[in-house]
């Protein structure tokens, strides 16, 4: 069952949270809405729940017109940040839930109940805690909780509202792995809200993100990460550092650096801003200084394999960060103080408009 | 004893003083007064103070007092929750007002809500003129007896309830949506169950409220023998007729049936909570 959503525009008061927004979700589908917050995706996603209404625009299931319909008619399954569990209820009976509460003619018989939680409580591997109450359990187990009441009622697209925010990091990451390999077992269309860009890139076959109520850029994770679409996009998937320089007869020279202007991009004798991942810079000996930026390395911290290296341009005296391996460092035998070049392995520049 | 020791343990201070200072204030506002009421009775012999408790005016009244206030507060249960319901939920024009109208029983002096009251529902009121028309009395008679214990126990149940309804998660009743509840669905199985404890805690409220009320009952309840006459008004009566002994044989036989009954109530309230922790 595909999702697609066009033109949706929604404001509270005077801020525009979803502005203009389409996007379509393929059938059978993970994909990740990532943006700061306030940048409207939780709308987005309610507002496709049919929790919240649009403004203008439309929402289509399976190519069927459903901006109109209820939340119940919707036949979405909702997984809520702070997992919105019943209280009173046990784990068992939180699951039955969405199965008792059918008409009459469409409430499967106690049995069939029975079967189908345990089902599903087997499938989130809970099934040793039917009996209990949702605060006798961590919060990782209450969200697969959640997950499984709302896969009981056998929902045609699943929506999750950062499912993992309000969890500590390590069972974070466990979570996200558990939910990839569940997404290949049961293949329900999803789509999922999230801040975190690792968490995004990992989960995810599609990641849209979004800024200020629109959308960035919609790709795969490897397309959003290695090719951003915008400076923003640069910027909030990862660490960047960013050079200031001019353009000049199609080159831009950022102090001794100096880079070819991509074709297309019509910048003249302007402003252009270059765009480089710490792990796309290259540390080299100071004698080395062939196309390079020179700087004076401030400090540094390893972090397991990694080492992670401020630097001081020499030139304008603006910071600068690396990240290189241990090995290339300890070869490189450098400290605090020392002098060394700076060349970018891979980069990306925009005029001074877009940046 | 085990609890003593537990204080070198405990980081808060000064637990000795607090529990000592607790224990000697309450005796002295709670315990003392009570007891002095069962001693006073221990001064009538076993059948003289049968004879009083079980004498058919002072049965009757107990019907009535136990009766109505277990009734009134069911009655407070269900429209206080409603009306705090509406409070939390919606806003309208004058919410505030409404707001500060519950209450008003609360700090009026109870004769002036009795004389109110009786003022209204008397049969040339301007209300019970009207209900005379249909034949129904309510002033002077057991259900003007209720009329007042409803009005004054009100507050009790709203405002118990009000905090509870504002601290429901909005997103409860999303999930259950999603889940495809109807919105009846939705307040019978997640919300309901949710206010259980809150209201229970008003209920109690009023209930005891409403049985140690005098003032406000006394006006509208035209005190008929074995009809309208309430507990706490048989006390007085009887304190009238400088029948001490008699009266808190009396006053003993209330206090331990609304022990029991709250007792009961808490019990209730502890199933509840049990099976509805807070977090």
């Amino acid at each position: 069952m595909s999702i697609e959503a066009r033109n949706i525009k929604r404001a509270f008061g005077d801020f525009i949270a979803v502005n203009d927004v389409s996007l379509e979700v393929a059938s059978g589908e993970l994909v990740a809405l990532l943006g700061p917050s306030g940048s409207g995706k939780t709308t987005l996603l309610r507002i496709i729940a049919g929790l919240e209404t649009a403004d203008s625009g439309q929402i289509l299931f399976h190519g069927e017109d459903a901006t109109d319909s209820g939340v119940a008619e919707r036949r979405v399954g909702f997984v809520f940040q702070h997992y919105a569990l019943f209280r009173h209820m046990t784990v068992y009976e939180n699951v039955a839930f969405g199965l008792r509460v059918k008409p009459r003619h469409l409430r499967p018989a106690r049995d069939e109940i029975r079967d189908k939680v345990l089902a599903l409580l087997k499938l989130v591997q809970l099934d040793w805690l039917a009996d209990r109450y949702p605060h006798q359990l961590s919060g990782g187990q209450r969200q697969r909780i959640a997950l499984a009441r709302a896969l009981a009622v056998e929902p045609k697209v699943l929506l999750l509202d950062e499912p993992f925010g309000a969890l500590d990091a390590k069972v974070r990451k466990e979570l996200r792995a558990w939910l990839r390999r569940l997404h290949d077992e049961i293949h329900i269309t999803s789509l999922f809200v999230t801040h975190d860009q690792e968490e995004a890139l990992e989960v995810a076959d599609c990641v849209v993100v979004m800024n200020e109520g629109r959308v960035e850029q919609i790709g795969t994770p490897e397309e959003v990460y290695d090719r951003p679409a915008t400076p923003f996009v640069y910027q909030f998937l990862g660490d960047v550092n960013l050079f200031h320089g001019r353009v000049y007869d199609g080159r831009a020279r950022i102090g001794d650096w100096e880079v070819p202007v991509p074709e297309g991009l019509h910048v003249d004798n302007d402003k252009a801003v270059v765009y480089v991942r710490p792990h796309d810079l290259e540390i080299l000996a100071a004698s080395d200084d062939r196309d390079a930026l020179k700087a004076v390395v401030t400090q540094f911290a390893t972090i397991g394999p990694r080492v992670r290296i401020d630097l001081k341009r020499v030139d304008s005296g603006e910071t600068i960060h690396a990240e290189i391996n241990k090995d290339r460092f300890l070869e490189l035998q450098i400290g605090a103080g020392d002098q060394v070049s700076v060349r970018p392995r891979r980069h990306r520049l925009f005029g001074a408009a877009a940046a | 004893m085990a609890i003593f020791f537990t204080r070198r343990h405990s980081v808060l201070p000064g637990f000795g003083l607090a529990l000592g200072f607790t224990l000697a204030y309450l005796s002295l506002i709670v315990l003392i007064p009570l007891s002095a009421a069962f001693i006073k009775t221990a001064t009538l012999s076993w059948e003289q103070f049968w004879n009083s408790v079980t004498a058919p005016r002072a049965v009757a009244s107990y019907q009535l007092t136990f009766g109505a206030s277990l009734l009134a507060a069911a009655i407070n249960a269900v429209f206080g929750l409603i009306v705090a319901w509406v409070l939390v939920r919606y806003s309208f024009p004058g919410k505030r007002l409404v707001d500060a109208l519950v209450d008003l029983p609360f700090a009026l002096p109870t004769a002036v809500a009795g004389i109110a009251l009786t003022a209204l529902y008397a049969t040339n009121g301007w209300i019970g003129q009207y209900l005379q028309k249909w034949g129904i009395k309510v002033a002077f008679t057991p259900l003007g007896v209720l009329v007042a214990l409803v009005f004054i126990g009100l507050p009790f149940v709203v405002r118990t309830v009000q905090p509870v309804i504002e601290d429901l998660e909005a997103e409860l009743e999303e999930a259950a949506a999603t889940l495809g509840a109807s919105r009846w669905q939705i307040f019978a199985r997640v919300i309901f169950p949710t206010l259980m404890p809150a209201l229970l805690t008003g209920f109690t409220l009023a209930f005891a409220r409403a049985v140690g009320e005098y003032g406000s009952v006394v006006f509208i309840a035209g005190n008929m023998p074995m009809v309208s006459e309430i507990t706490p008004l048989i006390i007085i009566t009887k304190l009238e007729q400088y029948d001490y002994a008699g009266a808190t044989a009396v006053a003993v036989v209330m206090l331990v049936a609304s022990f029991v009954l709250l007792l009961l109530i808490n019990y209730l309230q502890w199933l509840s909570r049990k099976r509805n922790p807070s977090k």
